[in-house]
């Protein structure tokens, strides 16, 4: 067990034990802020794995902006009552047999090999650092598709003003 | 150089992470905490996405964990509005109780 091994399995268990929380909890505040933990424990994740952006930007636009997006909905409709019995019978049933095949579905694609392609152990990192290699990357042969993404924030954000305006009568 | 996790960890962890998310999907009948599983499941395949970029020595997985995180702000903000637009004329979020459609 290396250390970096025993770091990914600390990090790992904040993870899961938030995200299980964020369905455990009653108040969709608990469960925002449980939220906000399994977003930095995956940040750190993203740290160990030489994306410095990527975690960058996970703090601040997902744990920062998506999450504050929620708690204003959160207060503005407070949605706190107690949740209504299943109209659909044996919800929670469908729920555990589809989390049994995700989970051995996993097992077979570990198991099959098919990962031997990957190197067992991690290549050393660039030279460049990783804003320079991702930048370059963006703005060459993605450029196309981020432009795209314009677009798409542009349609969100017409679609969000619209939805949220008071319906003439 | 510290030595990191192998690959085969981080992909368990996605998985659990996304299976988790599925989950809270299916048995939470609030659509805010809905939202929040679908992050959850939206970040357990970034987590793969750039554990692969890692050790692939590739740097497009991350470029589209980028646009993934992109699309999921403007999944979020239309949501959002969806979810306030629908409080608004029922007075309720329960999403078994936004039944209009139904034939």
């Amino acid at each position: 067990l290396t250390l970096g091994t025993l770091f990914f399995l600390v990090v790992a268990l904040v993870a899961v034990v938030a995200a299980v929380g964020v369905t455990w909890f009653r108040n969709p505040v608990h469960s925002a802020l449980s939220l906000v933990a399994t977003l930095f424990c995956v940040a750190i994740l993203f740290l160990s794995l030489g994306a410095e952006f990527l975690a960058a930007v996970q703090v601040l636009v997902y744990a920062g902006a998506i999450m504050v997006l929620f708690l204003f909905v959160i207060t503005l409709l407070n949605p706190l009552r107690l949740e209504a019995p299943d109209r659909l019978r044996n919800q929670a049933i469908f729920a555990g047999v589809l989390a049994l095949v995700l989970m051995v579905e996993m097992y077979f694609v570990i198991q099959s090999g098919v990962l031997a392609a990957v190197p067992a152990t991690a290549p050393p990192l660039p030279s460049g650092a990783n804003v320079e290699t991702l930048g370059l990357a963006l703005y060459s042969t993605w450029l196309v598709p981020f432009e795209m993404t314009s677009v798409l924030l542009l349609v969100a954000i017409v679609g969000a003003v619209v939805l949220g305006r008071r319906q003439a009568p | 150089v510290i030595e990191i996790a192998p690959l085969s960890y981080y992909l368990i962890l996605s998985v659990v992470l996304f299976t988790i998310g599925a989950i809270g999907f299916l048995v939470k009948k609030n659509p805010l905490i809905m939202f929040m599983s679908v992050e959850i499941m939206l970040n357990s395949a970034n987590l793969a996405f750039v554990a692969f970029s890692r050790y692939l020595n590739n740097i497009d997985g991350q470029v589209i964990v980028f646009f993934i995180m992109t699309i999921a702000a403007a999944e979020v903000v239309v949501g959002l509005a969806i979810i306030v637009a629908i409080f608004r004329s029922r007075a309720t979020v329960d999403v078994d109780e936004v039944n209009a459609l139904r034939g």
